[in-house]
């Protein structure tokens, strides 16, 4: 497995981003990172004989004698290098394209994915044969390392782009298409995802958050998500759940097990666990989430979601049913 | 004999001051206010062209500093989303449809047909409603931004995001609207740059001995003549989408919304193509004076600019990677886009070797040159680097793009600009500006660009998308934001140096003369600042470069009417003497044309009825300019 970095002939050092085209985790960014360098190297050296020849030509001392004749030589010399230089980069650049587009094949089947695109977040289908292995979720994406993934793209409203820039290059969304994308994770981690194409007024609060594990932790993320979320216990917990229920909120989240089955949101189930709250806005913790249910439109102005008129006692009952969903 | 003062043509008889008083009465804009509204002198109408380019690469500017400042720290609450959403849509707008493609018209407007030894534009008052329209089209734009009903889907502004169900309200329809307006400003002026290019050079001025600048404005505007077709036509369905309701754009009626992408980048790819190639000529011209010696293989140069106008109709899919269309034909638009590094390596060859081969004098236009030729170049590169396909799918709309174009745009464009009026400066005002000053400018605007955007192609290969109107902390992106947003400023203040020095030197600089430079184009042939009619006789060119060619006085045609105004064609390849036409005469129609013009392209945002009923007065205007002259004209004199 090639664990190097992307990128690498940059000075980047220290710089293992988690949303980083400079530290790549997948063989599609690995292989891309490589041809980068190539890139990196031969246009380095166009560049260092350009600066090299103004040098010279500003520096140096001047004869009578005219040198005409063996300058038009030079510049047929150089649009030959120049000509050759670009071959390289063309051919190399194509073969890459290739690879990529190969870069899985040989190895087991993919787990397949939908993402659904809207303003502002991400929607996640794990697909299967099976309906009962089907699971929904949002703004988060957990894979298995070293499992080729092959996600189906698509768009709800307006054009977005989905890039996981440790993974692979991004793919556009576009509503009326779809489009695929292939990503092949080599390295356990936590990454982020950001949405690359314009598209509306918080386009800059559009992330996701992608955790790649070992598959058995991945299996044991999978089976615990496709179970519906716990019912209530308490009494506390069944005046919660209650108020969920009969409130707002369920008519444009999901959970899954309950009447609550909207889909103008992102799907609740298993929210607890998540890294991120408001496609990848706020860390996701408890003063975050009450800051974010009472106050959406400060946060981030603009989103689908309302800012719903609550008593602090409300706030907490939604909270704490949100807080046993994970 | 009859007097001097009666004879109806220069030539050996009228000269000196009875000639000046004869051309002035004729081709003269006299000073009060129908009479400049009224002028179709290229020399005005271009210095209104480049004032207001000026004023709106400044208004542009400001934009990017509020967006700096914005991107300085993370989680930066200074302006809403809202707001930056319109600043970056305005800045990109207004820098690209206000500023570049305009500005490189306008010095053309000046400096033309100057250089090609005629007394005026070709259709100068098509050339005089291009301006007015030009402006009308900038202040409403602005003061739609101003009232908060800027555009806020970006200068590309994507459907179905720019559509009538996300983008409501009227703000796209002004952008829209915008579109139009510069269109036609820049068709117009195109079309009379052409014509002069083709038909107005002086006699023996072979197209193979044209000024490199001359090559360059004809191949651009060549190109705008073919690429805004496309943009019209993808702004008019936009338009029409709209405001009355058709689905070109959408998808779920049978509409599609890459075809508005393939329309936008036809034209769009070209469009950066059209913003520097007077880059190109500006860098001749300076590198030609300043290192007194002909441009190194001219045929070269100018195949080299032919080559990058065709090749740059073949490469818009380029701006389409991540839209997931077939790879064959990602495969051509690869090849194709790599292909144009030869034939602007090849130029920056010629010019380093223009350098090499002469005597270079580092004023402030050749410094501009070198920040030029180290800028573009990098910028060439990048640009190298996401014409592959896989490298493009990383870096496409991060900040290592903006760093890209604004390497090739500011470099390849604003650099030689700053350098080309430093260089004609002199020509226009009739004073020099302050060299030290210039020098100055040039190392703050050099080291003030790099600093803002260096750092922006790592930015970008560290995951930073564009457009964001904040982001969190964290990502490895503070510091680098930081340094670039120092840097921004660094250029601006460098940019505020090149105005200040303009004021001074206005009043105080130097007094020029006519050829400060000892330049070899025909431009200094005349007085600094030039007359009304450009050239006493029009002069007789034998090579490249006519001042060098021929020491002392030019040898010059006589023959034209100095009692009305007329200018001598000439044939399109050798620049033999043709024939002799007429001028158009001042006029208030231009004006009025565009004023009707203006209320029907802002009355259609609100009601298509604008459309129909608009084109009423429009029309009438267009009557009364073309109205046919008056029969007082005095009869054609017997040529002896």
């Amino acid at each position: 497995m090639r664990r190097r970095a992307a990128l690498t002939a940059l000075p980047l050092g220290g710089c293992a981003g988690i949303q980083s085209a400079a530290d790549g985790a997948g063989r599609h960014a690995a292989i891309v990172g490589d041809l980068f360098t190539l890139f990196l190297w031969i246009t380095g050296f166009f560049f260092l004989l350009v600066l090299l020849f103004l040098g010279w030509a500003i520096l140096r001392r001047r004869s009578d004698g005219t040198a005409e004749r063996g300058m038009a030589v030079t510049l047929a010399g150089w649009a030959g290098l120049i000509t050759l230089g670009l071959f390289a980069l063309t051919i190399a650049s194509f073969f890459t394209d290739r690879w990529l587009a190969a870069a899985s094949a040989g190895r087991e089947p993919p787990l397949r994915l939908k993402v659904t695109a809207q303003q502002w977040w991400w929607q996640i289908e794990y697909l299967d044969p099976l309906p009962a292995n089907r699971l929904r979720t949002a703004n988060v994406i957990h894979l298995p390392a070293g499992r080729p993934v092959e996600i189906s793209l698509a768009a709800e409203d307006v054009i977005h782009s989905f890039w996981v820039p440790n993974l692979a290059g991004k793919q556009d969304l576009i509503p009326g298409r779809t489009t695929d994308i292939q990503l092949l994770p080599t390295r356990v981690g936590r990454f982020r995802g950001q949405c690359a194409e314009f598209c509306g007024l918080q386009h800059a609060h559009m992330a996701l958050d992608i955790i790649v594990e070992p598959a058995k932790d991945f299996a044991a993320w999978r089976t615990k998500a496709l179970a519906p979320a716990p019912a209530p216990q308490t009494p506390q917990q069944k005046a919660d759940y209650a108020y969920f229920m009969t409130h707002q909120c369920a008519s444009c989240h999901a959970i899954s097990g309950t009447p609550a089955q909207g889909t103008i949101g992102p799907d609740l189930t298993g929210v607890a666990g998540r890294l991120s709250l408001a496609a990848g806005t706020l860390p996701n913790n408890r003063a975050m989430l009450q800051g974010w249910i009472a106050n959406p439109q400060t946060i981030k102005p603009g989103s689908r979601m309302p800012t719903i008129k609550m008593s602090g006692a409300e706030l907490e009952a939604v909270t704490a049913y949100l807080e046993t969903l994970s | 004999m009859t007097a001097a003062a009666d004879l109806p043509r220069d030539g050996a008889e009228l000269r000196g001051e009875a000639l000046h008083a004869r051309l002035s009465r004729t081709w003269d804009t006299p000073g009060d206010l129908y009479a400049r509204l009224a002028t179709v002198d290229h020399k005005i109408v271009g210095q209104r062209y480049i004032v207001t380019a000026f004023a709106f690469l400044l208004l542009g500017g400001v934009l990017a500093l509020i967006m700096r400042t914005q991107l300085a720290t993370p989680d930066s609450g200074l302006i809403s989303a809202d707001r930056y959403n319109q600043i970056f849509s305005m800045h990109g707008t207004t820098m690209m449809f206000l500023f570049a493609v305009p500005m490189g018209e306008a010095m053309a407007i000046y400096l033309i047909p100057l250089m090609l030894g005629t007394r005026n534009i070709s259709f100068p008052r098509l050339n005089a409603f291009s301006y007015w329209v030009y402006l009308a089209g900038g202040i409403m734009i602005w003061v739609a931004f101003l009232l908060n009903v800027g555009p806020e889907t970006g200068w590309f502004s994507y459907v179905p995001l720019a559509g009538p169900e996300y983008s409501a309200g009227k703000r796209t329809d002004f952008w829209a609207q915008m579109i139009t307006f510069t269109e036609v400003s820049a068709l117009a002026t195109s079309v009379s740059l052409i014509a002069s290019i083709l038909k107005q050079r002086a006699p023996g001025m072979a197209i193979g001995r044209m000024p490199l600048f001359a090559w360059a404005m004809l191949v651009t505007s060549l190109m705008v003549v073919f690429a805004m077709p496309a943009v019209m036509l993808a702004s008019s369905f936009l338009i029409a989408d709209r405001l009355v309701g058709t689905q070109f754009y959408n998808p779920t009626e049978g509409g599609d919304a890459l075809l508005w992408q393939h329309l936008f980048w036809f034209f769009g790819h070209p469009e950066v193509y059209i913003i520097f190639i007077p880059g190109l000529g500006f860098v001749s011209q300076i590198t030609e004076t300043f290192c007194r010696r002909p441009v190194f293989a001219y045929p070269v140069m100018v195949l080299a600019m032919v080559s990058i106008g065709l090749l740059a109709f073949g490469l818009w899919v380029h701006h389409m990677f991540a839209t997931g269309l077939p790879r064959v034909g990602y495969s051509f638009y690869t090849a194709a886009s790599m292909m144009i590094a030869l034939p602007s390596g090849l130029q920056i060859f010629c010019w380093i070797a223009t350098m090499w081969l002469g005597r270079p004098r580092f004023d402030a236009p050749l410094l501009w040159v070198l920040a030029f030729i180290v800028t573009f170049v990098m910028g060439g590169l990048t640009g190298v680097m996401v014409a592959s396909v896989p490298l493009d799918l990383q870096l496409h709309d991060t900040y290592f793009i903006v760093a890209h174009f604004h390497y090739v745009l500011i470099g390849g464009m604003v650099f030689p600009l700053l350098g080309a009026i430093t260089y004609w400066f002199p020509k226009i005002t009739g004073r020099l500006m302050h060299e030290p000053l210039g020098k100055a400018t040039v190392a703050l605007g050099f080291v003030g660009f790099h600093t803002a955007f260096f750092p922006m192609h790592v930015t970008g290969i560290l995951g930073m998308p564009r457009r964001v109107y904040t982001y969190p902390a964290g990502m490895g992106w503070d510091t680098l934001n930081l340094v670039s947003s120092i840097g921004a400023f660094l250029f601006a203040a460098a940019i505020l140096l090149f105005v200040l020095n303009i004021l001074w030197s206005l009043r105080r600089g130097r007094p020029a003369g006519p050829d400060p430079w000892a330049a070899p184009t025909l431009e200094w042939a005349t007085s600094s600042p030039p007359a009304p009619y450009n050239f006493p006789h029009i002069p007789v060119v034998t090579g490249h470069a006519p001042l060098w060619d021929e020491p002392g006085d030019l040898p010059v045609m006589t023959g034209l009417r100095v009692d009305d105004r007329e200018l001598l064609l000439t044939t399109v390849m050798d620049a033999d003497p043709e024939g002799r036409e007429a001028s158009a005469l001042p006029s208030i129609w231009p004006l009025i044309a565009a004023i009707a013009t203006t209320i029907l392209f802002i009355g259609s945002i609100f009601t298509p009825w604008a459309v129909v009923w608009g084109a009423i007065p429009a029309a009438a205007a267009l009557i009364a300019w073309f109205w046919p002259k008056s029969g007082d004209v005095p009869p054609e004199p017997v040529i002896e």
